[in-house]
């Protein structure tokens, strides 16, 4: 049960940082911070001045009920810590959930939210983002909320590019139902509904919401604070759908399921950490790297013993329009790769609720702001006496 | 027959020009004939001439089956009259059957002796035989004690168009002889040209040579029926007496939509309209995607969850929460319901009811989802129920089910059907000032701000919108605390909350107006009805008033909760009749909560009640 120490701990030392930085906080390292960019915008919400809220402005009432030693505690702390970084006064800020553990999240945010059902979140935030573009809407979800029961609605609502913030918190099990086999199970995983094994083969949700014509797409863990609050930082300043996945763990149903390259111990020898304009480069000692032989990924050692360098690497190019590169990273997989986090994708494209109130603005300058009596006045008419 | 057409003119011929109160006509073909448009088209005419009309649109499902088949027939009825008139007539006194499945499908609909055109071009052995005639209908016994007129319509509008050296393939010409069938039925009823003269104009502005086509087609029909023997006496029907104003024609669908623009202009809130297209509800979202420049946002979803739960979304932003769909769409919507039930948000839901169960009938009406509802959803999960009874009121409901919505934080059930959807009568115009205002209120104030906190008047919850500094909360499906919202378990207080949310809607009936009687206020019989089935229930019950029987009728517009009079009305009969395109759901609710042995009266064929089987009925218990 190492992660649950782990996860406290770091929860713990999370306070520690923020109560230090508040007024600041800048803490994340990582993404772009909008303190250093004035006039920022997330959301189409001006930032207000730096330094206003913090921490405990975001953090609720309610006393959070997730098993003690959850990956889920990390997130929410790192959450809340970033959330004052954005710049986005508290009002206009909506968690949006489905159902599942993960899902209980709004409840957590003294923010606006919406625990909604099972699967639909994304529909609903759809609904939240195109009648208030002003909001900065966050959408919470697991891997069977996502992927099982709401697997339509992942798909659509990331082609339409509406300007949300969706995190996926992978734990490849089903929590809140005591243990059943999720969508991004492994094959063969014995749980409560498969004792002999799963049949179903799983999915990969960064390359399904590459797939889907997502705008940004990154994947994160758990436990790796500075690294989510980065993601989760980058995420926010895309304009556009920001898909992040957490790879988090389930200490009661499926402990461990991260380790082989999550663990702080073997996390810098397993993780790959992509970096716009950056070698591909990992390992303990950063002497291992990617590169292309053919159509495929390939690990190289670098060295003096093979002659290769870091030139030799493939350099990560997040903004390329071209997913391929992108959807190929994302299935790489420990132990035949490193395990890829970071941001896979960012590009721009116009998102749904700026286009939807282009055809508005269209209309009324074509025919007029409506007219209820025009309206109800029009087509053929003829007058009884 | 082809010899007709070389007849030559005949000066100044004199016709008999006889007076008729009403006709109902049946124009049917194939699905590719044009027959919807040639109904429609006679229709606006009508009405602009001043005639009362109800139409009876009835089309296969399937969108082009084979040409000549019989599930390929699409049919229109339309009745014009001089009276006041509520229904699209019992039966047709005309019909135009352009090839033999549409006479085959419809002629035991004809009234005795009824009149029929025929295209007869089109009664060839391989037409015959895909209708399943055994022998031509035109030369055996079929059509005996009916009048026939026969006309050879393909050719006669092939050869003018030829001679007007129009430059279209045969098959483009031969699309235009629904025209030449329209003008036929023009002469025959005595109409002008100039209105469908003036659509082909504007509809085929851009395809000259095709509006010249329509054109000469519909003129050609006119005067052939005009000069011809085929003809010995055409009809007028008088201007309709009806109650002074300005008017146009429109269908339920049209509006619906133009309802919930009208509530949005009246509640002073953006619609959102969520939807997924299904039939028969699609044209809402048609209609309501042309009307951008209201600030309506139409969100064409992936599903139809997807739909609602949009709406919900939009609801919450303070925006009308709208989704539209039909009965199979309201079963996969119901989860989500139950979520607005629960965070106690206005929303609406149309549903354009059709035959079930399951895919059922998609393109015929039925009244079988009231049930589905009142109760369709898990738990104790009240929403407000209402239902427009005639297309033009589909207007009124509109505003009403928006209203509603917000007063009580509440999804609202709007229950519409295939009939009075594509169905359409003459709507007089209201003025914007004669409109209910619908009166909306956001809480702002963060002292003591509750999220559940209830109105003592309206027991709803007030409604804070994101975005609202001080006012941050959260929402969902779980269970909540009375006036706090937090999640809670606790048992006392969802009993509570279970009550209190029953207790909401309940309220709602201080808010409705009386149920209306037609009528005695007490007698032998009360004809209880709601939605579409007001036409022929009104129609029914009038004729038998003219016959000094002791009938009244009353019309329920809400069905959840019902208008507080009701229980006291049923009390003045000695027996209540509830007819209903379902198995008796009205009636059983009645019986349920007034004790009253009230006899349902059920068809469940597509098809609305004719005003004859209404009178049939209560006769038995006259």
């Amino acid at each position: 049960m190492s992660t649950n120490g782990n996860g406290m701990n770091e929860n713990k030392m999370d306070d520690a940082l923020v109560d230090e930085g508040a007024g600041g906080g800048n803490v994340s390292g990582g993404g772009p911070s909008p303190e250093s960019e004035p006039g920022s915008v997330v959301a189409g919400v001006p930032a207000p001045p730096p330094g206003k809220l913090t921490k405990a402005d975001f953090t609720s009432d309610q006393e959070v009920r997730w098993c003690p030693g959850c990956g889920d505690y990390a997130i929410l702390n790192n959450v809340q810590k970033v959330m004052p970084e954005l710049g986005v006064p508290r009002e206009k800020v909506v968690f949006v959930s489905g159902i599942g553990c993960s899902s209980r999240f709004p409840y957590y945010m003294n923010t606006y939210g919406f625990h909604s059902i099972h699967g639909r979140a994304p529909a609903v935030a759809t609904g939240i983002k195109s009648s208030n573009p002003e909001l900065s809407v966050w959408v919470i979800t697991g891997d069977g909320d996502a992927l099982s029961i709401g697997g339509n609605h992942f798909m659509h609502a990331i082609r339409r590019n509406l300007d949300i913030n969706y995190i996926l918190f992978n734990n490849r099990i089903y929590g809140l139902t005591k243990g059943q086999y999720s969508p991004t199970s492994e094959f063969g995983k014995k749980t409560k509904s498969t004792p002999m094994g799963v049949i179903d083969y799983p999915i990969n949700p960064a390359s399904l919401a590459i797939a889907s014509e997502a705008t940004f797409v990154a994947r994160t863990i758990d436990i790796d604070v500075k690294h989510l609050g980065a993601v989760v930082n980058a995420a926010a300043h895309h304009k556009g759908v920001s898909f992040v996945e957490v790879y988090q763990n389930c200490n009661i149903f499926n402990d461990g399921a991260f380790d082989s390259f999550a663990e702080r111990a073997v996390r810098a020898e397993n993780v790959l950490y992509l970096e716009h304009g950056q070698p591909m480069i990992f390992g303990k000692n950063r002497d291992k790297a990617i590169r292309m032989n053919g159509t495929l990924p390939e690990v190289i050692q670098l060295g003096s013993e093979t002659g290769l360098n870091e030139t030799d690497a493939l350099i990560h190019d997040a903004h390329e329009r071209d997913p391929s590169v992108a959807f190929m990273l994302a299935r790489m997989e420990h132990p035949n790769f490193p395990q890829p986090v970071g941001i896979f994708r960012d590009v721009q494209r116009e998102t749904y609720e700026d286009l939807l109130a282009q055809q508005i603005e269209t209309a009324i300058a074509q025919k007029g702001a409506g007219s209820l009596e025009k309206l109800i006045n029009s087509g053929e008419m003829w007058t009884v006496e | 027959m082809s010899a007709t057409i070389d007849t030559p003119p005949v000066e100044e011929r004199e016709r008999n020009l006889e007076e008729v109160e009403t006709v109902t006509i049946r124009f049917a073909g194939d699905s590719g004939d044009g027959m919807q448009l040639t109904g429609t088209q006679f229709t606006n005419t009508s009405a602009v001439i001043g005639n009362d009309i109800s139409t009876l649109p009835d089309f296969p499902a399937e969108i082009r089956a084979p040409a000549g088949s019989l599930p390929g027939v699409s049919g229109f009825q339309l009745n014009f009259s001089s009276r006041d008139i509520r229904t699209p007539g019992d039966q047709p006194n005309v019909l135009v059957a352009m090839n033999p499945a549409a006479l085959k499908v419809n002629l035991s609909d004809l009234e005795d002796g009824g009149t029929i055109i025929v295209n007869t071009d089109e009664f060839n052995k391989e037409n015959l035989k895909k209708a399943a005639y055994a022998s031509n209908p035109l030369e055996d016994d079929t059509l005996k004690g009916y009048r026939i007129h026969r006309l050879p319509i393909t050719t006669l509008n092939i050869r003018a168009l030829q001679e007007a050296q129009v430059k279209l393939s045969r098959k483009e010409m031969d699309r235009c002889k629904n025209f030449f069938a329209l003008g036929v039925l023009y002469w025959l009823y005595d109409r002008p040209m100039e209105g469908s003269l003036e659509w082909i104009k504007s509809k085929f502005a851009k395809l000259p040579e095709v509006a010249r086509a329509n054109e000469i087609a519909l003129k050609t029909g006119y005067n052939f029926a005009d000069t011809t023997e085929v003809f010995t006496t055409h009809y007028t029907v008088r201007k309709a007496v009806i109650a002074p104003g300005k008017y146009r024609k429109i269908t339920g669908n049209e509006a619906t939509a133009i309802g919930f623009v009208a509530a949005s202009q009246l509640a002073g809130r953006p619609l959102f309209y969520g939807s997924y297209p299904i039939t028969p509800a699609s044209d809402i979202l048609h209609e309501l995607a042309r009307h951008k420049n209201f600030g309506v946002k139409t969100f064409q979803a992936e599903d139809e969850i997807a739909a609602v739960c949009a709406a919900i979304g939009a609801s919450f932003t303070g925006h009308i929460g709208l989704t539209g769909t039909s009965g199979p769409g309201v079963a996969l919507k119901q989860e989500a319901i139950g979520l607005a039930v629960m965070t106690e948000l206005p929303l609406v839901i149309i549903n354009v009811q059709r035959g079930g169960p399951s895919t059922g009938l998609p393109t015929k009406t039925e009244q079988a989802d009231l049930f589905q509802a009142v109760w369709g959803r898990n738990g104790e999960c009240p929403a407000i129920v209402i239902a427009p009874a005639t297309p033009a009121d589909c207007f009124h409901m509109a505003i009403e089910a928006v209203r509603l919505a917000f007063k009580y934080m509440t999804p609202v059930f709007y229950l519409s059907d295939g009939y009075l959807a594509n169905g359409a009568e003459p709507w007089r115009l209201p003025s914007i000032d004669e409109l209910p205002k619908i009166e909306v209120k956001f809480a702002d104030d963060p002292t003591n701000f509750l999220p559940y906190k209830r109105d003592e008047q309206t027991l709803s919850r007030p409604f804070a919108l994101p975005g609202t500094p001080g006012l941050e909360h959260r929402v969902g499906g779980i269970e909540k605390q009375h006036e706090t919202g937090n999640v809670n378990y606790d048992p006392e207080n969802h009993h509570f909350m279970v009550l209190l949310r029953q207790a909401k809607v309940d309220r709602a009936a201080q808010d409705i107006p009386d149920v209306e009687i037609f009528g005695e206020k007490t007698g032998k019989v009360l004809v209880l009805g709601w939605g579409s089935t007001y036409g022929s229930i009104t129609s029914a019950v009038e004729k038998l008033q003219e016959e000094g029987k002791s009938v009244s009728s009353a019309h329920l517009r809400h069905l959840n909760p019902f208008p507080s009079n009701l229980g006291e009305v049923l009390l003045g009969f000695e027996r209540v009749i509830i007819p209903e395109m379902n198995l008796g759901q009205l009636a059983t609710m009645i019986r349920a909560k007034y004790l009253v042995d009230a006899v349902a009266f059920s068809k469940v064929k597509g098809r609305p009640f004719q005003i004859r089987e209404i009178v049939r009925k209560v006769e038995e218990y006259l």
